[in-house]
């Protein structure tokens, strides 16, 4: 049987805000005309507690099942309107908004007959929507009390030791053998200048001491599949598959550094490395003596290869120059014969001819220098230290403070622009770096023993497949790519899944520390909860027309259709967001979008041109 | 002319556009009260035959609003707005409206100015426009009613659902589809398929030869004929009566009669 509507329109005059510019009398006196609508009355504030009292009341004195206020933009009150029909038990989702503020009173201020007009007809759409307004439940979906957190560097062991000391089970699942991830190849930080090593050791206690972590080391993810509270995970730990259900995934993978191939002599030379290539140098202890280095910074990023800013190199230059300037005894090779290092990230190591050719090299230079070597490891006053720059971003606290430092211990600091970056080659067996000096306006030479590249921190290779594999997108620079920039920082868009650390962008490690707490605390408020609630604005399937050819499977950016068992189409509702992009793509017709049917919003837009604009 | 006031529906997606339309009331950025805007979550939702449905019932523009690209609040929604309303302009040109009637506008929700000024000048351009010729034209109406009908189509939705993936990544086989292919390809089932929807439209009351048809839609009669027999195959129009050597068709109403 259908059912009787009866609607009630409320009218707000905001103060002066509507009423000052729109007759709301009259539109009141309008409203009542139309069909359905049972009541009318104006508020001087409809928001206030007696606009509030005058919703409720009437909904019981005239048994009101459809309300429609007229005032502000359902942005900032709808919940506000909403509560109140449920505190009436009406179902929230037979509210209406009609917004005669933002969209009339205020935009139309000096043309008061015609804003007028055009409050009625948006009254007479929110009427013709409120029609066909059926009542929605919100699904209430369990939450399995468990997380993931995929990867084990700084950020994954500071996340998963977060989510772990609420009381929670976490899987970490890292594909080293150890934990620590890229911090492992540093020497020392900047910030303090603790040894990298030091300050790793004790998150990785905290995490193999903590109970609650199921440490999962050479391991990877090879499936995920579900929604927010019942992502049923598949591991591949260690060779052995496990399989199980969590509520939230924290993604944590962090990045790559860039393989500057090709550029200022990396593939040439033994002695021009990377930044990354130089911490695990010092590290070692097995830096060669060196009388002169250059840093340049900006390889490969901004603009280069990669857009960005890798933001930490300026920093991290400075504190090696200031390392070089000040510390050179501590991280000075025994070896005295020249950087011969591993280079990061072996997918992308030197071809075989290089390296052949850098032994070659390395050998006629044993034979050839073999004299030369006669001097004790020089005091750290003579070595001649030059950061090639674009621009130095020493931002923050302390790092401008480091910058001073190292221009007072006689780090050069040299400008290049992008245009004319700096050339390096050998001259005599000897690294040269070729430079066009921009006060002297001369083209100059420096004679270096080593040369570091400053390259940015990349996606690694593997984002792409996680990507896919979770349903999260990347940004344009392969990065992860968050709900909202500022809003939702570590959020992704689909529910129930968290990013932070360096799998995000460029970062450094407190920043590493912050955004894993953050997600960490993030990810714990559905888990603590036990269950999350799920708007009732999805997508429906009307089974009898689908024809099941997937294409809304395709398009759904949060992975929110699946087939059934009948090869049909069918929404997750927990999963679903309500975008409706589904609908507007099904071949056959055969989704609508729950409170935004294709038959309300055409009625809306009939209402709208029924009657002509005055 | 000045007399005429243009109606137009604004549909605005609630986390871009519609928060635009706020602000520039929060600014009293004043614009043409013609205007009547409706909410939705996503532009993505705004489907070719919801628009060419609202011109059917009057109105004389359509605004669809969404986020920048690449700040859709559903990640990837308003790329395939893009394409559907690329579509649906070609529809809309091909029923014989001005295709400057639909416009497809990026507003983010900080740009409450641009808000008020796309609307104004779309109002402009529409009052100069004058109003929409469907009204009345039957012939015109006939047409938009084809439109209409091809929007809902399966092979125009399905190819504007895969455009994206077909150009992107690749079909199942893993071939890509050049960008300017696509178009092609999309160009012509669009033209194809509004053709067959008229000749649907226009056969629905009369029997009509395939010369007829032709000098109808303004197509050659080989081109028409061929529609009618892919219409034929499709079960949609058959041959009524046969004037001498000349076969006269009629669309087959569903469910009888």
């Amino acid at each position: 049987m259908k059912e009787d509507i009866r609607i009630g329109v409320f009218v707000c005059h905001c103060g002066t805000n509507i009423g000052g510019f729109v007759d709301v009398p009259s539109v009141v006196e309008y409203s009542r005309t139309l069909p359905g609508v049972i009541y009318a009355t104006g508020n001087l504030y409809t928001c206030a507690e007696d606009g509030l009292a005058s919703i409720r009341d009437a909904i019981k004195e005239h048994h009101l099942n459809r309300v429609i206020v007229a005032s502000c933009t359902p942005r900032t009150h709808a919940p506000l309107f909403q509560g109140v029909c449920e505190e009436a038990g009406l179902n929230k989702y037979l509210f209406t908004f009609v917004n005669i503020r933002e969209h009339c009173s205020w935009v139309h201020m000096k043309e008061g007959p015609k804003a007028t007009e055009k409050a009625k007809d948006l009254v007479r759409m929110g009427v013709a929507r409120a029609q066909l307004l059926e009542p929605k439940e919100e699904a209430r979906i369990d939450v399995e009390p468990k997380a993931l957190v995929i990867g084990g560097g700084i950020s994954g062991m500071v996340a998963a030791t977060s989510i772990a000391n609420h009381g929670f089970p976490v899987y970490l699942v890292e594909k080293e053998a150890d934990f620590g991830g890229f911090v492992r190849n540093l020497n020392n930080l900047y910030l303090g200048g603790k040894d990298a090593t030091e300050m790793l050791k004790p998150i990785v206690d905290q995490v193999t001491s903590n109970k609650n972590i199921i440490k999962c080391l050479k391991s990877k993810v090879a499936g995920v599949d579900g929604f927010i509270g019942n992502y049923q995970v598949a591991l591949d730990v260690d060779g052995k598959e496990v399989k199980d259900k969590v509520g939230v995934i924290v993604l944590a993978t962090g990045a790559d550094e860039y393989v500057p191939e090709g550029l200022f002599g990396y593939d040439l030379y033994e002695n021009v490395v990377t930044l990354t290539e130089f911490e695990i140098l010092c590290k070692r202890k097995t830096l060669p003596k060196i009388s002169s280095i250059a840093f340049i910074q900006c390889v490969g990023s901004r603009g280069h290869v990669k857009s960005y800013c890798s933001r930490i190199c300026c920093n991290v230059a400075i504190k090696n120059a200031l390392n070089i300037a000040e510390n050179y005894q501590n991280i000075l090779g025994k070896d005295e014969r020249g950087a011969v290092v591993e280079k990061v990230g072996v997918d992308m190591k030197a071809p075989e001819e290089i390296a052949e050719r850098r032994r070659r090299r390395r050998g006629r230079r044993d034979r050839e220098g073999g004299e030369e070597e006669a001097e004790a490891p020089a005091p750290s006053e003579g070595i001649e230290i030059a950061i090639f720059n674009r621009d130095i971003m020493s931002y923050g606290l302390e790092h401008e403070l480091n910058y001073n430092k190292a221009r007072e211990k006689h780090v050069r600091f040299v400008r290049y622009s992008p245009a004319n970056p700096p050339k390096v080659y050998t001259e005599n067996g000897k690294l040269v770096v070729d430079y066009w000096h921009d006060t002297l306006k001369l083209q100059r030479k420096m004679n270096v023993d080593m040369i570091v590249l400053s390259t940015p921190l990349v996606s690694p290779p593997s984002a792409p497949g996680i990507s896919k594999l979770l349903k999260v997108p990347l940004g344009q620079d392969g990065f992860f790519l968050e709900a909202h920039v500022k809003l939702r920082p570590v959020d992704f868009a689909t529910d129930g899944i968290f990013v932070c650390g360096t799998a995000k962008g460029p970062a450094d490690i407190t920043e590493c520390v912050f955004q894993a707490q953050a997600a960490a605390s993030r990810a714990a408020i559905p888990l603590a909860r036990g269950y999350v609630q799920a708007e009732a604005l999805t997508a429906i399937v009307d089974a009898d027309i689908c024809t099941g050819c997937g294409t809304c499977i395709e398009v759904c950016p949060y992975g929110a259709l699946r087939k059934n068992m009948d090869g049909v189409a069918e929404v997750i509702v927990a999963a679903c967001k309500g975008c409706g992009c589904c609908g507007a793509t099904c071949p056959e017709g055969a989704i609508d979008l729950s409170h935004y049917t294709d038959s309300q919003l055409l009625a809306e837009a009939k209402a709208a041109l029924q009657e002509a604009i005055q | 002319m000045n007399s005429f006031e243009p109606k137009i529906i604004g549909f605005l997606c609630n986390w871009c556009s519609y928060a635009g339309a706020d602000l520039a009331g929060v600014s009293r950025f004043q614009y043409s009260p013609n205007i009547r805007v409706i909410r939705v979550m996503c532009s993505t939702r705004i489907s070719p035959n919801l628009v060419l449905e609202v011109f059917k019932s009057g109105a004389d523009g359509v605004i669809v609003g969404g986020c920048h690209i690449g700040d859709c609040h559903y990640m990837t929604g308003n790329y395939y707005t893009d394409k559907r309303m690329k579509l649906t302009k070609e529809l809309v040109e091909l029923a014989g409206i001005e295709p400057e009637r639909l416009a497809l506008e990026w507003i983010s929700a900080s740009e409450g100015e641009k808000f008020a000024r796309v609307v104004t000048e779309f109002v402009d351009r529409i009052r100069h426009l004058g109003p929409i010729p469907t009204k009345n034209d039957q012939k015109l109406m006939k047409r938009l009613e084809a439109a209409a009908e091809a929007s809902k189509l399966f092979r125009l939705r399905l190819l504007s659902g895969k455009e994206l993936r077909l150009t992107g990544k690749g079909n199942v086989y893993g071939e890509m589809i050049e960008a300017e292919k696509m178009d092609e390809i999309l160009d012509s089932a669009v033209n194809d398929e509004y053709d067959r929807s008229l000749i649907l439209e226009l056969t629905k009351n009369n029997a009509l030869s395939v010369k007829e048809l032709a000098s109808e839609i303004g197509k050659s009669a080989e081109a028409t004929l061929g529609h009618v027999a892919t219409l034929r195959a499709r079960n949609l129009l058959s041959i009524c009566s046969i004037d001498g050597f000349t076969p006269r068709y009629k669309a087959i109403r569903l469910g009888g009669a």
